[in-house]
């Protein structure tokens, strides 16, 4: 009842100072940004309704008492409780398997067998796709982002071409081009002419009844043969004009700023990290892609991390599952504890256990049981399925603790209990 | 090193919005840092010489490299990592 009685104290700085040794307490416990939640609620109830001094004691140290209560505590086995967490809602998510959300015109992998590709650590996901943002210039105008958009497109003579054909009797082969596409890919037929060229087939012409029709001369030298021709003609419609290899087709969406402004992104089918980043008018600080080893290659492990768990993160959360982030964070750690992205599974995580009969009861028993066998492998017994096998104690929680006695200590003891005369 | 602004833009990774800041440890205040987490240097989460970053802020094979890692339940930690060979 002391507290109410004390006197409400409006003025931050006051109070500030009143229990400062507590705040130093709860800075030196608390994690930044709790501890400036915290300084910040404060300092707001204060200036609004006034604190008493030992209300305000009691708030920082319901706060640092709460948040320690939250910590994982020793040998509580997180590893088993993520995989649990996990793996849960992820038999909710095996019954709408292969589902396909298309994003606009796309098709995206997602649910479990997303989920699979990123534990997995597959080379390539089945459906690579990148977010490409535009940098201050091209991000707001339609027009400039389909500029940037062309840019990156990966686009071949075939992209353009209506047909090509061989004529063998006049000794040459006719490309009919496309008006529209040509437009639409923003490619002259200039361009075009100058590609073939530079094939260095034959003299290349433009024909002058149809601007849209070019003519290659063939050399009038030796027989020529149809499938000599055939693949004269593959080579032509294979050529590249422009763009990014791997990115097959460039999609522009737009999207809503925070600030309420409207901002083009393209989307990409393919995914070529290294070379988009490189390209002028894209905004390389955030244009990122699914593909994780591609981030790992170009951006590090770190960013292949903070990838992987947000990938894992919007999996679930498209599929309406509620993971706490914190066990997706500890698998994203496993899986880059190396210096590289490691399965979890026989070539990654869970191969490389030191202990063999960890390795055994996994996957390949007695693959393994024999190589180990072969190479004299000791095992130390140390983790839980090593420690399960042989019927022992395993190392978690109360299976932690040790018990150490000194005999010498115990004597001690019971001398000193002797000479006070108890007799017992 | 100065940054070289040219046509051929060359981008500097560590801008990225999905790279932490990453820093060299000096070695007394690694030995300092190992003892206080009761661990080998090898114990630490590895980093590889070949990683993009590491090959950036010029570090080499044994050092200790701090990470300000952003994170969604506690703002920012810092983290660490030892630099190993290939």
């Amino acid at each position: 009842m002391e507290s109410l009685t004390q006197t409400l104290i409006r003025d931050w700085s006051v109070l500030e100072g009143e229990v400062k040794p507590l705040l130093d307490e709860a800075r030196e416990v608390l994690p930044k940004r709790i501890y400036e939640e915290l300084v910040e609620k404060l300092k707001t109830v204060t200036e609004r309704h006034g604190l008493s001094v030992e209300e305000a004691r009691r708030i920082i140290r319901y706060v640092i008492d709460d948040y320690e209560n939250s910590l994982v505590e020793p040998a509580e086995p997180v590893g088993t409780v993520a995989a649990q967490s996990i793996g849960e809602p992820g038999t909710q998510m095996t019954l709408r398997t292969f589902h396909y959300a298309g994003v606009r015109e796309f098709n995206v992998t997602l649910g479990l067998p997303r989920f699979i590709e990123l534990v997995d650590a597959k080379r390539e996901p089945s459906t690579p796709i990148m977010y490409v943002y535009l940098d201050e210039e091209h991000r707001y105008d339609e027009e400039k982002a389909r500029e940037v958009a062309r840019r990156i497109e990966y686009t071949r003579i075939a992209n353009v071409a209506r047909e090509v054909d061989i004529e063998l009797i006049n000794f040459r082969i006719v490309v009919h081009l496309d008006p529209v596409m040509l437009e639409d890919k923003g490619v002259t037929v200039e361009q075009v002419k100058k590609i073939l060229e530079k094939l260095k087939i034959g003299k290349v012409e433009q024909s002058p009844d149809d601007p849209y029709t070019l003519i290659i001369w063939l050399p009038m030298t030796g027989t020529i043969s149809l499938v000599d021709m055939n693949k004269k003609r593959d080579k032509i419609l294979n050529a590249k004009i422009k763009g990014i290899r791997k990115i097959k087709r460039v999609i522009i969406q737009a999207m809503t700023t925070p600030e309420g402004k409207t901002e083009y992104v393209l989307v990409t089918e393919g995914s070529n990290l290294k070379d988009v980043l490189a390209v002028p008018g894209v905004d390389p600080t955030r244009t990122i892609t699914n593909n994780i080893h591609e981030i790992e290659e170009v951006l590090g492990i770190e960013a292949a991390r903070a990838a992987l768990i947000r990938e894992m993160k919007n999996v679930l959360d498209e599929q309406g599952l509620d993971v706490d982030i914190r066990h997706l964070i500890l698998v994203a750690d496993m899986m880059t504890h190396t210096g590289r992205v490691r399965q979890i599974g026989r070539h990654g995580v869970s191969g490389e256990k030191p202990s063999v009969l960890a390795r055994a009861a996994f996957e390949m028993t007695v693959q393994n049981l024999l190589d180990a066998a072969a190479q004299g492998e000791v095992d130390e017994l140390l983790g839980v399925t090593e420690s399960v096998i042989v019927g022992g104690i395993i190392n978690l929680g109360t299976g932690m603790v040790e018990l150490y006695m000194n005999p010498q200590q115990v004597a001690l003891k019971r001398a000193e209990a002797g000479e006070s005369g108890d007799g017992k | 090193m100065a940054r070289s602004k040219q046509q051929k833009r060359k981008f500097n990774i560590l801008e990225h919005e999905l790279v932490p800041r990453h820093e060299i440890v000096p070695p007394d205040e690694a030995i300092r840092i190992l003892r206080e987490l009761g661990v080998k240097p090898e114990q630490l989460p590895w980093i590889r010489v070949t990683d993009p970053v590491v090959r950036a802020i010029g570090a080499k094979p044994g050092d200790i490299i701090r990470i300000y890692r952003k994170s969604p339940t506690a703002g920012e930690i810092v983290v660490y990592r030892y630099v190993v060979g290939y």
